[in-house]
């Protein structure tokens, strides 16, 4: 009986070990996080019991959230195209289905980097419109020289690509979900998570898409 | 020292307005950069939270009106060199991984008899209000200035709290699907114009680590290493973790053994 035991526990721990290493696009091998769910706990409870509920609904993860961060940003093959499919299917568009706006607008919304901070400290004020702040990582008006390099330069995104329908839509599907190309990349789903609404999301596909903005400019 | 500030401030503008190429203008504003952290660095003002630190720590004060001079930070009772460098690690006493901020608070405690709730409730400093918390552990930080950082996390308690730390790195939430790898988890990228150290790396978690508690110019006040942690998670556009909460001390302890080996040069100061 307990040799029986023992063997199926050997088996257990088997198992848990193959699905715990598995080979990442890259051919490495990735290793689980062995202290998940403790870790987890510990995590959530580091935070006061009397926030606000809405302020607590941000350390909940969705599927793909879990995914990367429990791989480190690189999960298997199978388990990345998973996730990007399933990504692909949240994208939603505007109304009207036009998917470039105004490029002066998007101008704005590109350059603005508050808004969305909570907290005790030193929270927002209410009300403070967010911005994509596209510029903490990519650069894209040449004028703008504070760009940070975490993401591609996009100068001269439309003149390079050429100002084509397909290209407005990878550049519409992008901003919203960016996990939906690229599982666990570093770029926020603006979309996704109403951080931009679609219509905003047009302006910033006119800002890198429209032939008369800056960004192809010069 | 202020004019030779503006006389670097201008410069920073001037190479910014001029230059040409992106690459040349990246690395002028880099050199405008370092130069203005140099002159920082002549008279930082933190040095003046660590002589008040110092005072504080040997000052009889509290309900057991004692001073901190028992404390044991790791290496025995009042011994101050090299401790802050070991930090977090297993203490027996309270069977938990403590970081210098909550073994500071717990001695704060015992020998002096504050209420725990009390000195948690306003322990960082802002306009109008100093902190005691702030000043003491600049001063404890300071005497292991020169000394290498040691966070091997051998101890098993300590070992899981690396994981517990590195989990939290790596964790993604919030509504822009942020975790700390997303800004420091690469070599040799920046936002902004801010530079951006890989904390997964010795040299980028040892660049990030040997400088606290640092001076910061733009916020006018010496940050604790729980208090540059906790405003992380405000940027990230968490909720706020508590203060010496486990999360905390977890992440330290994932940063400081990555730092292993670099040696500390503290008080720092900063942007």
């Amino acid at each position: 009986m307990m040799k029986k035991l023992l063997i199926a526990a050997l088996c257990a721990g088997l198992a848990q070990t193959v699905l715990a290493e598995e080979k990442a696009a890259s051919g490495k091998l990735v290793t689980k996080n062995p202290v998940t769910a403790e870790a987890e706990k510990v995590f959530r409870d580091s935070f006061r019991i009397d926030n606000p509920k809405y302020w607590m609904q941000r350390v909940e993860q969705d599927e793909a959230m879990k995914l990367c961060g429990q791989y480190k940003d690189n999960p298997p093959t199978a388990l990345r195209q998973k996730i990007e499919l399933a990504q692909k299917a949240s994208i939603r568009y505007p109304v009207e289905g036009k998917l470039i706006g105004n490029w002066k607008e998007g101008e704005k919304i590109v350059a603005h980097g508050r808004g969305g901070h909570v907290g005790f400290i030193q929270p927002d004020k209410p009300m403070t419109p967010r911005g994509g702040n596209c510029y903490a990582c990519h650069e894209l008006d040449k004028k703008e020289v504070a760009y940070g390099t975490i993401g591609p330069s996009l100068h001269n995104f439309g003149k390079i690509r050429g100002y084509s329908d397909d290209i407005v839509k990878y550049a519409y599907d992008k901003v919203y979900n960016s996990n939906a190309f690229n599982a666990c990349t570093n770029m926020p789903r603006f979309g996704l998570h109403n951080w931009l609404t679609p219509e905003e999301i047009t302006h910033v596909v006119a800002f890198i898409m429209d032939p008369e903005s800056p960004v192809n400019k010069d | 020292m202020i004019q030779g500030l503006t006389r670097i401030l201008v410069g920073i503008a001037v190479a910014t307005a001029f230059s040409s190429g992106a690459l040349a203008q990246d690395n002028k504003v880099a050199e405008e950069l370092a130069k203005y952290r140099e002159a920082l660095a002549d008279g930082n003002p933190a040095d003046l939270f660590e002589v008040k630190g110092e005072g504080l720590w040997a000052e009889k004060r509290g309900p057991k009106n004692a001073s901190l001079e028992q404390c044991d930070f790791g290496l025995g009772p009042g011994k101050l060199d090299g401790a802050y460098a070991q930090l977090p690690k297993y203490f027996k006493d309270t069977n938990k991984v403590m970081d210098v901020e909550s073994r500071l608070v717990h001695c704060m405690v015992t020998l002096q008899g504050f209420k725990q709730e009390d000195l948690t409730k306003d322990w960082f400093s802002k306009p109008g209000r100093e902190s005691d918390i702030e000043a003491l552990v600049t001063f404890i930080g300071a005497k292991s200035n020169g000394k290498p950082i040691n966070v091997p996390a051998t101890h098993p308690a300590e070992k899981k709290m690396y994981q517990i730390g590195e989990y939290v790195f790596y964790r993604r939430s919030g509504p822009q699907d942020f975790s700390c790898a997303i800004c420091h988890g690469q070599d040799g990228k920046r936002i902004r114009l801010q530079d951006l150290g890989n904390l997964t790396t010795k040299e980028g978690a040892g660049t990030a680590m040997k400088s606290w508690p640092s001076y910061r110019v733009s916020q006018g006040a010496v940050w604790t290493m729980e208090r540059r942690l906790i405003d992380c998670m405000r940027q990230a556009r968490f909720p706020e973790p508590k203060y010496l909460s486990d999360s905390i001390i977890a992440l330290q302890v994932y940063l400081q053994k990555n730092a292993t080996g670099t040696v500390m040069e503290t008080p720092g100061i900063k942007r």
